[in-house]
């Protein structure tokens, strides 16, 4: 490939993925509808299994699920550099359109109505995380074992003033040891 | 300086955050408590306008910490942070695809994580609904380890907070399929309308 073309490559990965960040409406699950359209069936940069394989390892891998199967996708398509300029692609609406939002309601915060219309909002993000918890908790607190690591979770990330990143560590080593031991007793 | 500070702060977040954008919550109240660049409301607006706006919430929020501590610079650098581990941990995995899927270990440490993730997110939540529904809110003393509930001013329960959260969690959970399904944004207006309606922040 010569290098005209390369770049042209990395410019469609660009693209591409900075549109599907202009579509994705809440992140996450909400954007394998739109992958499936853009990049199996309009580009066919993959196949279906690939996507949902991408998927899934995006999903248990750390990091935001939507830039990891970007990174995935960009990769297989254009290498390291693919990876790159496809995950470029799909943050950089977020940059600029954040961006513009922040200055504009930074400028206004001080109006009345503004802070009551916050303090309102306030109450719904409350909500919206609480219903993030109960359904996060139907997937991953499967037995008695992962309901004691979640509540010494939840207490410890409440009362402690720890970095999460302990608890991240601590209950990764939990999974590998408590599994272990299963298979051994197996 | 501010920008490698912003940045080694969103390759933590990135690289240690399982489970997509609410799981960087926790990490960026950590954030704002050892930085004072923001408060919990603050992070609650900041949450509310990257669930409105298009685009995966973990990298707006991302985006929009960044741009409250240092701008337009502050807003690239530390998105820019964010998605680094994830590059390179993919580009990893990608190289060794094969033997990552097929490997015992990644499945059972996620046994773990999963419901860390899950409880550290839960801890957030609690957090926020402390500081946006009552006057309680949990203190470590200079260079303490243990937080302990201390009473604020004003009264100790936010009633009209409480009475809208109620009606909400009816409405996003228990209403017919029509109405829980909506977008979040349209919680979001609703709220926002009663907010200004009822004067909630009192002003």
């Amino acid at each position: 490939m010569n290098e005209k073309n390369q770049f042209r490559e990395l410019w469609e990965l660009f693209w591409t993925f900075a549109k599907m960040g202009v579509m994705t409406f809440g992140g996450g699950m909400a954007m394998l509808p739109i992958l499936q359209r853009e990049v199996v069936d309009n580009k066919d940069w993959a196949t279906e299994e690939e996507l949902t394989d991408y998927y899934a390892i995006g999903q248990c891998t750390p990091g935001i699920i939507a830039v990891n199967t970007a990174t995935f996708i960009g990769q297989k398509r254009g290498g390291v550099s693919g990876g790159i300029a496809a995950t470029l692609g799909l943050v950089f609406p977020s940059v600029v359109i954040i961006s513009i939002l922040a200055g504009l309601i930074s400028n206004f915060a001080d109006l009345a109505w503004v802070k009551n219309a916050f303090a309102g909002i306030q109450v719904c993000v409350c909500v919206l995380i609480f219903n993030a918890v109960l359904k996060l908790l139907k997937k991953s607190v499967v037995d008695k074992r992962t309901a004691v690591i979640f509540a010494a979770v939840l207490l410890g990330g409440l009362f402690l003033k720890l970095s999460p990143v302990w608890f991240v560590v601590a209950a990764a080593a939990a999974g590998i040891i408590l599994k272990n031991l299963e298979a051994k007793r197996a | 300086m501010i920008y490698l500070r912003l940045f080694w702060e969103f390759f933590k977040t990135g690289l240690f955050a399982v489970g997509g954008g609410m799981a960087t919550l926790p990490f960026l109240q950590a954030i704002g408590e050892s930085t004072g660049w923001y408060t919990y409301t603050d992070l609650m607006n900041m949450l509310a306008v990257s669930e409105s706006t298009p685009g995966p919430i973990g990298i707006n929020m991302a985006t929009y910490v960044g741009f409250t501590a240092a701008g337009i610079p502050g807003a690239v650098v530390a998105t820019l942070g964010e998605i680094t581990p994830s590059i390179i941990v993919i580009l990893i995995v990608a190289a060794v695809l094969h033997s990552f899927r097929n490997n015992p270990y990644v499945d059972r440490a996620f046994y773990g994580l999963r419901p860390a993730s899950t409880g550290l997110i839960g801890a957030a939540c609690a957090a926020v609904v402390l500081e946006v529904l009552t006057s309680v809110q949990l203190v470590a003393g200079e260079g303490g380890l243990v937080k302990a509930p201390v009473l604020g001013g004003g009264s100790l329960f936010n009633v009209p907070g409480l009475l809208l959260a109620a009606v909400l969690i009816v409405l996003t959970n228990f209403a017919p399929k029509k109405i829980t399904g909506l977008h979040p944004i349209v919680f979001i207006g609703l709220s926002a309308a009663v907010g200004v309606a009822f004067g909630f922040a009192g002003a």
